[in-house]
């Protein structure tokens, strides 16, 4: 995706713009001081599933948004990956028209209000913006975002994007994801007919079963859904395409295009001796339970979870890092993430690693679990480990962790959470004949296009990416939707 | 929403459902099950489809109730709604012609084993029923079974029915006095593990149908592992049909009993809650 800097120019010399930017010198605004997020105490957040952070105030948003330069040529843009209009949005919040600032960024964002509270902003939009040159901590866009669509959601006057007048052409979306809501609001706008198939009971995928109520509360993931079903976008729960039904018998049914965002959905374990034992469990399965069946209420719900007091958790992601703080929130005196690398390589979210620590997780970092041990009814007991050094860089570039002989020691634990990371589920794949897959099990796409091999199948998010982020996602909905509506209108 | 069109109460613990769902009916084959959750704070559970009829829309369930979630489906009547079902989900059974095949069940397990004994049947093998149970009360599904079986024999641990003994006893008999080509058993985990040890003795093919502890039944969680053949495999898209010789039984009955203290919990508060 490109920035269109002719039509940002063009907003940034309108008269409110540059009477706002008078206002106040730079200087004057580069000596203020970036905003705290206001944050429930870790000690007693750590005991419950309310959202940690609680959001700027009106007061806090203006005073940060006057931080921002409005640049001329703003920098922080090229790190958006759906080039999110920044300054745009933000100045709108200077200048206290919070309504507008949302619709700006509804205009290229489905999700503003789930985006500003889990996009990695520090290494994507925050990270471009020019603080950063004059060795000063970025603006706050992410709280930006979120407190414009909060805000937009809270007054009830949530503005829904206009549709155009029905096409009348059959939509089917496979997933109902980041990149498949995505997807299903840009062909919706359009004009087409879309219909949203998803195998679970619940619309959102990992925003629903993965990321936690205490960083993502399901309310806002539910909002968004509400949005879209007003424009006419169709929801069908219950539905998992190649079992439910294949994907003959849909265009059977008069479907014309396809969007697959059925994500990285398989847990990948370890094969490491003993993994199959009682109380290890998958991410995967700790947060479902967790999220999508709310076992953190059972037993007034019915899906039950082991509450232990000693857990490990495998992993420095942000699956692993929501999956310890989860234990710790269903009472675990000893929470602890077990990585095989160091603190710098891992690949979560900075303020996830700062608020576990907060909340007194333990890092037992250069350490890699080698063998279970079971007690008598096979339920795990201890871990046995090894401690890791760090040799040369691997493909990615982080150093490769190597295993250190005769370091290996045991930890007494109850429970064990193996985090490593999903893969694509291979009942797509599998299914659909004719699809071509690499040999990660991710779909083959024209990277400019993202249409798949056949024609009018186009494919984003995790499936196609392995395991990646909201914000790419959403960006592949988006992208997908501009080329399936040119190759279905020049069809 | 899905409704519930008959219900029937096969044994005191035992109740067949039929459900309308079209889409289920026409696409299901032999071997495979669905995902029933009820309510807002109901658990995801798999039930066998038992049976099906395309032409009305419907499929039907046998369930016995062992706790809370399977207490709620077995006290739905005609006319209730459940709010989620989706299936089919599992690998269909390979259905072929091998000659001679033992088809047994215990307690529950004889419903999920209705469709696959029929659709072996009806593939051109001789078909040796057994149903085993503790007493005969729960015995179910009889005459359904008996009407399609060359020979049919029943088994319970008291001999108020039937043959006295276990069904490995039943079996036996019938492998001493012919050859028999493959066996499918189905029931309790312990059942099958020796129905596996007593068919290795003889090296006689045999298929499991797995029921472990499920959540999503899609291939996302992993709580459905058990180890087969020393690999790991998701009884939910790799089965629910192993070759039994291979399956880790042992495993398998452990991680059924994970969540005993809190299923206790749960199903107490439950009946608690009905009176
Ligand atoms: C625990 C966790 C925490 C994360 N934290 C962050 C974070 O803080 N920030 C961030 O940016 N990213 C985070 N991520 C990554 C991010 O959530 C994913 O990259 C993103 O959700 C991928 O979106 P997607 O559209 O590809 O599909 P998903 O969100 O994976 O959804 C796919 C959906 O498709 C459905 N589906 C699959 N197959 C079928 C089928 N055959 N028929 C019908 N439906 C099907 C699935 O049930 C699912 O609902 C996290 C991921 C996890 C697991
Ligand atoms: C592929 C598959 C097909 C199945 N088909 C049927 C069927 O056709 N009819 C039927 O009645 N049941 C069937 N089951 C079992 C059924 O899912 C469980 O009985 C049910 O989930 C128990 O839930 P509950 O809340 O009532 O009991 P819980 O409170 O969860 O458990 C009570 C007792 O049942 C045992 N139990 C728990 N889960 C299972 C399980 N999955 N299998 C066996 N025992 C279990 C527990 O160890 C415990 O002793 C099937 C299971 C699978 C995996
Ligand atoms: S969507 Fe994400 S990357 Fe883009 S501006 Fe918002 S927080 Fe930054
Ligand atoms: S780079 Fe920073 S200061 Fe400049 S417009 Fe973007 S957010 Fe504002
Ligand atoms: S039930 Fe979740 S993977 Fe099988």
């Amino acid at each position: 995706m490109s920035v269109d800097y002719e039509a940002l120019k063009k907003d940034r010399a309108q008269e409110w713009r540059g009477n706002l930017r008078k206002s106040m010198p730079a200087k004057e605004r580069t000596q203020i001081e970036r905003v705290k997020m206001p944050e429930n105490e870790p000690l007693k957040r750590n005991k419950n599933f309310n959202e940690v952070n609680n959001g700027l105030s009106e007061k806090q948003a203006i005073i940060e948004a006057k931080r921002c330069l409005d640049c001329p040529t703003p920098t922080c843009i090229s790190g958006c990956p759906v080039n999110i209009d920044i300054p745009g949005f933000i100045k709108q919040i200077e200048k206290g028209d919070f309504l507008e600032s949302a619709k700006i960024l509804k205009d290229t964002n489905a999700l503003p209000a789930v985006c500003g509270r889990v996009c990695p902003q520090e290494n994507q939009c925050e990270l471009k913006c020019i603080y950063n040159k004059m060795k000063k901590p970025s603006v706050a866009i992410g709280h930006l975002e979120r407190f414009a669509s909060d805000y937009e959601r809270n007054t009830g006057k949530v503005s829904i994007p206009e549709v155009l007048k029905s096409n009348n052409i059959k939509i089917a979306v496979i997933g109902s994801g980041p990149s498949g809501l995505t997807f299903a609001g840009e062909m919706c706008k359009l004009g087409y007919e879309v219909t949203i198939f998803e195998a679970l009971h619940e619309f959102g995928g990992v925003l629903v079963y993965g990321i936690p109520e205490f960083r993502l509360p399901k309310k806002i993931v539910k909002a968004e859904i509400n949005s879209l079903e007003k424009m006419g976008v169709k929801f069908v729960k219950n539905f998992i395409v190649g079992r439910s039904a294949g994907l003959d018998e849909l265009k059977d049914q008069g479907f014309k295009g396809f969007f697959i965002g059925s994500g990285a959905g398989l847990p990948r374990f370890m094969n490491v001796p003993g993994e199959n034992l009682v109380n290890i469990y998958s991410s995967n399965e700790y947060l479902t339970r967790v999220n999508l069946m709310k076992a953190y209420k059972f037993p007034e719900y019915d899906t039950p979870i082991i509450r232990a007091k000693r857990v490990a958790v495998i992993g420095g992601g942000n699956t692993a890092m929501d999956s310890v703080r989860t234990a710790k929130r269903l009472g675990a005196d000893r929470a602890m993430i077990i990585y095989r690398r160091s603190e710098e390589e891992m690949p979560a979210r900075i303020e996830e690693v700062h608020h576990a620590k907060e909340e007194g997780i333990e890092f037992l970092i250069l350490t890699n679990p080698v063998e279970y041990i079971g007690d008598t009814e096979d339920k795990v007991k201890q871990i046995k480990v090894q401690k890791m050094e760090l040799g040369e860089p691997d493909e990615s570039g982080r150093r490769r962790p190597k295993p250190i002989p005769g370091s290996e020691y045991t930890i007494d634990i109850d429970i064990v959470i193996v985090g490593i990371g999903t893969s694509p589920n291979p009942l797509i794949p599998q299914t659909i004949k004719g699809l071509d897959v690499t040999r990660w099990g991710t779909l083959v796409v024209n990277e400019e296009t993202l249409q798949t091999s056949i024609p009018n199948i186009f494919a984003g998010g995790d499936i196609v990416r392995g395991g990646a982020t909201v914000i790419l996602a959403m960006g592949d909905g988006k992208k997908a939707a501009e080329s399936a509506h040119k190759y279905l209108i020049n069809k | 929403m899905y409704k519930v069109i008959e219900k029937r109460v096969l044994s005191e613990n035992v109740a067949k459902l039929i459900i309308e769902n079209k889409r289920i009916a026409k696409n299901r084959k032999a071997g495979q099950f669905v995902i029933i959750k009820m309510g807002e704070i109901g658990e995801r559970i798999p039930l066998t489809i038992a049976d099906a009829d395309p032409e009305k829309g419907t499929i039907t369930i046998i369930v016995q109730k062992v706790g809370t979630s399977s207490h709620k489906l077995f006290n739905l009547n005609a006319g209730d709604h459940i709010s989620d079902l989706v299936g089919p989900l599992g690998q269909p059974t390979k259905v072929e012609n091998v000659g001679t095949v033992i088809a047994a069940g215990g307690g529950v397990g004889v419903a999920p084993l209705y469709p696959i004994a029929k659709a072996f049947k009806e593939a051109g093998n001789k078909l040796i029923t057994i149903l085993a149970a503790r007493t005969k009360d729960l015995i179910i599904l009889e005459n359904e079974m008996k009407e399609f079986a060359d020979e049919f024999m029943i088994m319970t641990d008291d001999g108020s029915y039937g043959k006295k003994g276990l069904i490995t006893a039943g079996i036996e008999e019938v492998i001493k006095r012919e050859k028999v080509d493959m066996v499918i058993c189905l029931g309790p985990a312990i059942m099958m593990k020796f129905i596996a040890l007593l068919t290795k003795k003889y090296n006689i093919h045999t298929i499991a149908s797995l029921n472990t502890i499920m959540v999503d039944g899609t291939g996302m969680c992993g709580a459905c592992r058990v180890t087969v053949g020393g690999k790991t495999k998701f009884v939910c898209v790799d089965g629910p049909e192993f070759n039994a010789h291979e399956v880790d039984f042992d495993g398998m009955l452990k991680r059924l009993n994970a969540y005993k203290k809190e299923e206790e919990t749960s199903y107490s508060k439950y009946l608690k809650d009905l009176k």
